[in-house]
C-alpha cells in the first residue's frame, strides 16, 4: 500500500487532494453507493467474526452475548469431526485440483490445434454451454445418470460388460471421482477462454519459423504453445491454491448424503449442517473463521511465492 | 502457413467432436425424455429423440402454481438483482477506472481485500437477518450483488477507453457525471452485455442464498422448486391435483428445460461479446 506522496510536505498534499475533489465531485459522490455497500455486506460481517469468541443467540445479538474467549476454538480442535472435516477439505481440493485444472489448459491446446475457424466456433459453443447451468441442474443430471437400476446411463453402460447395477453416489469410494466429473462437465469448456486468449496473442510467425525449420506438430505445441501461456497458467494456478480451503457449496450439498460424510464433508457443508441447520452459531463461526484466516493465508503466500519465483502475481 | 489435412488433425478433430458430444447429451437427453410418455422413457431411458412422444409434462408444469410463482420469483430476482449489482459496478469501476483519481490506490486496497477474507457464513446470515430480509425476495437479490472480480473486469475496460475522448468533453465543460453517461457508457457495449449476462445467470442459477435466506414456499425460486422435485417428488405431485397420471420423469426433465431455456435463448446472442469482454481483463490480472 502505498502512499499519497511522500516527498511532498503533508499540508500541501492534503490540499492538492482537496483541489482535486473539489475539481472532480462526482468521481467521489459516484463511489459512494459501491463503497456503502462493501461496508456494510463484507465489512460488517467480518466484524461479525466476534461471534466465535462469544455464546451467542440471535435474540440477545452480539452486544448482549456472553463472551467466552477461545472456548470454541479448544473444543474445535478437539473435535474429531472438525479434523475430519479439515482433512477432507484439504484432501478433496487437491484431487479436484489435479484432475480439473488440467483440463481447460488441455482442451485450449487442442482447440488452437484446429485451423478451420466454423469447425473452432461451434465446439466452443458447444463446450461453454454447462457454464451457465447450475448446480442444481448438473446435480440433478448426476443423480438420474447414477440411478441404481438399468434406468440409469452409467448402470447401463456398465451392464453391456456384465457389472452389476450399484449406487455409486453413496459409495465413499465412488462420491468424490462423481464430484470432480461433474465439475469438469460444468468448468473445463469454460476455463479455456482465458488460455485461448493468451494464445492469441502469439505472433503467428513464430510457428511459420519454427515450422520451416521442420519442427513437427508435438514440438509446436510444446516449444512454443504452452510456454506462451505459461504465466497465464501460473496466474489461475496461484488463484486456485489460494482457494485450497474452499471446495464450494452447492456441488457437494446437492450430492452428498450421511453415507458419504467421511469423504465428502468439507467447510462450507459443515459450518451450514451445524451452523444454519443445527443453531451452534458460535461454533460454526469459530469453523467459519479458521476456515477464512488459513485460507487468506494461503492466498497471500501463493502470490509471494510467485513473485519471488519471477511469474506473475496478482497484486 | 498451409498444411494438408492429416491423420493427427483427424483424431483432434473426432477427439473435440467426442467432448462436445459428451457436453451436449446429457441435455438432448433431458429435452427428448421431457416430451416422452412414462412408458417410453421405461423402454428408452438413454434417447436423445423423444419416444411415444407426449407434451402433457408441460400442460402440467404450466398449471402449477407453486412452479408458476416460482417462475415469477425468479424472474424478478433476475431482473431486479441485475440491475442492482449493475448499478453498483459500474458507479465503483469508472471512479476507479481514471488513472489520477486521489485515494484510487487506498480505495483499491480496501475494495480487493474483501476478496480475500470473509466473515463466512453465520455473521451473514446475521447481517441479513439484522436487515430484516429473512423470507424476502430482497435477501436474493442484495447480499452478493456487487462482485469485486466482476469490478475490476468493468474498470479494466474502462481504462482501455482513450483519454483523449474524455479530455475533449471534459473541455467543452462536462462533468464526471456527463462523461460517464455520455461518453464512456456508450462505448461499453461488450463489457456491459458480459456483466449483465453474468449476474443474470448468477442470480437465475443461484440456490445457496434460497435455502439459507427464504422460508416460505411463495418465495421460493425455481432452482429451489427443482431441487424438491428431484429429491421428493411425491410430496410435491400430491400437494397439487387432480391430474390422474403425472409422469413422474417427464416432469422433472421438464422443469429442468424450463429452467435452462432463457439461458440458452440469450447466450448464442452475446456469446461474441464475452469472450472478448473476459479477455479485457482476465490475464491481466
Amino acid at each position: 500500500m502505498q502512499q499519497l506522496s511522500c516527498s511532498v510536505h503533508p499540508k500541501n498534499t492534503w490540499h492538492r487532494v482537496w483541489v482535486y475533489v473539489k475539481a472532480h465531485p462526482w468521481l467521489y459522490l459516484m463511489m459512494i453507493p459501491g463503497l456503502i455497500y462493501l461496508l456494510i455486506f463484507n465489512y460488517v460481517p467480518m466484524y461479525g467474526v466476534v461471534i466465535a469468541f462469544q455464546k451467542f443467540n440471535f435474540v440477545k445479538g452480539i452486544s448482549g452475548s456472553k463472551w467466552i474467549g477461545l472456548q470454541n476454538f479448544r473444543e474445535l480442535f478437539q473435535s474429531e469431526q472438525f479434523l475430519r472435516v479439515f482433512r477432507n477439505s484439504i484432501e478433496f481440493s487437491l484431487q479436484r485440483l489435479m484432475w480439473s485444472f488440467p483440463m481447460p489448459i488441455l482442451f485450449a491446446l487442442l482447440l488452437n490445434e484446429v485451423r478451420h475457424a466454423g469447425y473452432k466456433k461451434l465446439v466452443q459453443t458447444v463446450v461453454y454451454i454447462p457454464h451457465f447451468i447450475s448446480w442444481v441442474v448438473v446435480a440433478s443430471l448426476v443423480i438420474n445418470l447414477l440411478q441404481p437400476t438399468r434406468q440409469g446411463a452409467v448402470n447401463t453402460l456398465l451392464g453391456f460388460f456384465g457389472v452389476e447395477p450399484a449406487n455409486y453416489l453413496t459409495s465413499p469410494r465412488h462420491f468424490r471421482g462423481i464430484v470432480i466429473a461433474a465439475e469438469i462437465w460444468k468448468t473445463a469448456g469454460w476455463g479455456t477462454i482465458v488460455y485461448l486468449s493468451a494464445l492469441t496473442q502469439v505472433d503467428p510467425q513464430i510457428y511459420e519459423a519454427a515450422y520451416i525449420d521442420g519442427a513437427n506438430r508435438l514440438q509446436l505445441m510444446f516449444r512454443i504453445t504452452l510456454p506462451s501461456i505459461m504465466s497465464t497458467i501460473s496466474v489461475m494456478l496461484i488463484l486456485r491454491l489460494g482457494s485450497l480451503m474452499n471446495n464450494g457449496f452447492e456441488q457437494i450439498y446437492l450430492l452428498y448424503s450421511p453415507l458419504v460424510y467421511e469423504v465428502a464433508d468439507v467447510f462450507e457443508t459443515y459450518t451450514y449442517r451445524i451452523g444454519i441447520q443445527g443453531g451452534r452459531y458460535s461454533y460454526s463461526t469459530a469453523v467459519g473463521l479458521f476456515q477464512s484466516v488459513v485460507g487468506f493465508i494461503l492466498i497471500i503466500s501463493s502470490n509471494y511465492v510467485s513473485r519471488k519465483l519471477g511469474e506473475s502475481s496478482l497484486f | 502457413m498451409k498444411r494438408k489435412f492429416s491423420i493427427g488433425d483427424f483424431g483432434i478433430y473426432a477427439l473435440l467432436a467426442l467432448v462436445a458430444a459428451i457436453m451436449l447429451y446429457p441435455l438432448l437427453n433431458v429435452v427428448a425424455v421431457s416430451l416422452s410418455s412414462e412408458n417410453g422413457y421405461a423402454n428408452h431411458p438413454l434417447m436423445i429423440f423423444p419416444h411415444d412422444f407426449d407434451a402433457s409434462s408441460y400442460r402440467w408444469i404450466l398449471t402449477h402454481h407453486l412452479i408458476l410463482s416460482s417462475y415469477k420469483n425468479t424472474l424478478l430476482i433476475t431482473v431486479g438483482g441485475t440491475m442492482i449489482s449493475m448499478f453498483l459496478t459500474a458507479t465503483l469501476a469508472y471512479p476507479l477506472s481514471v488513472l489520477d483519481l486521489k485515494g484510487r490506490r487506498i480505495f483499491m486496497s480496501l475494495i480487493v481485500f474483501t476478496m480475500f477474507f470473509n466473515g463466512g457464513m453465520i455473521p451473514n446470515y446475521y447481517l441479513v437477518r439484522s436487515l430484516d430480509m429473512i423470507d424476502s425476495l430482497w435477501a436474493l437479490m442484495i447480499p452478493g450483488a456487487l462482485s469485486v472480480y466482476n469490478m475490476i473486469l468493468m474498470k479494466n475496460s474502462f481504462e482501455g477507453i482513450p483519454a483523449s475522448l474524455k479530455e475533449s468533453a471534459y473541455i467543452d465543460g462536462a462533468t464526471d457525471l456527463n462523461i460517464f453517461v455520455r461518453v464512456v457508457l456508450p462505448l461499453s457495449g461488450p463489457i456491459l452485455a458480459t456483466l449483465t449476462l453474468f449476474y443474470a445467470v448468477g442470480k437465475w442459477n443461484s440456490y445457496f442464498n434460497g435455502i439459507l435466506y427464504i422460508r416460505s414456499r411463495e418465495n421460493w425460486t425455481l432452482q429451489l422448486v427443482l431441487r424438491e422435485l428431484v429429491s421428493q417428488t411425491e410430496t410435491l405431485l400430491n400437494d397439487n391435483t387432480d391430474i390422474a397420471a403425472i409422469p413422474a420423469q417427464s416432469v422433472k426433465y421438464a422443469v429442468i428445460v424450463v429452467a435452462i431455456l432463457p439461458i440458452m435463448c440469450v447466450y448464442p446472442f452475446i456469446q461474441r461479446f464475452f469472450v472478448k469482454g473476459v479477455m479485457v481483463g482476465a490475464v491481466k490480472g
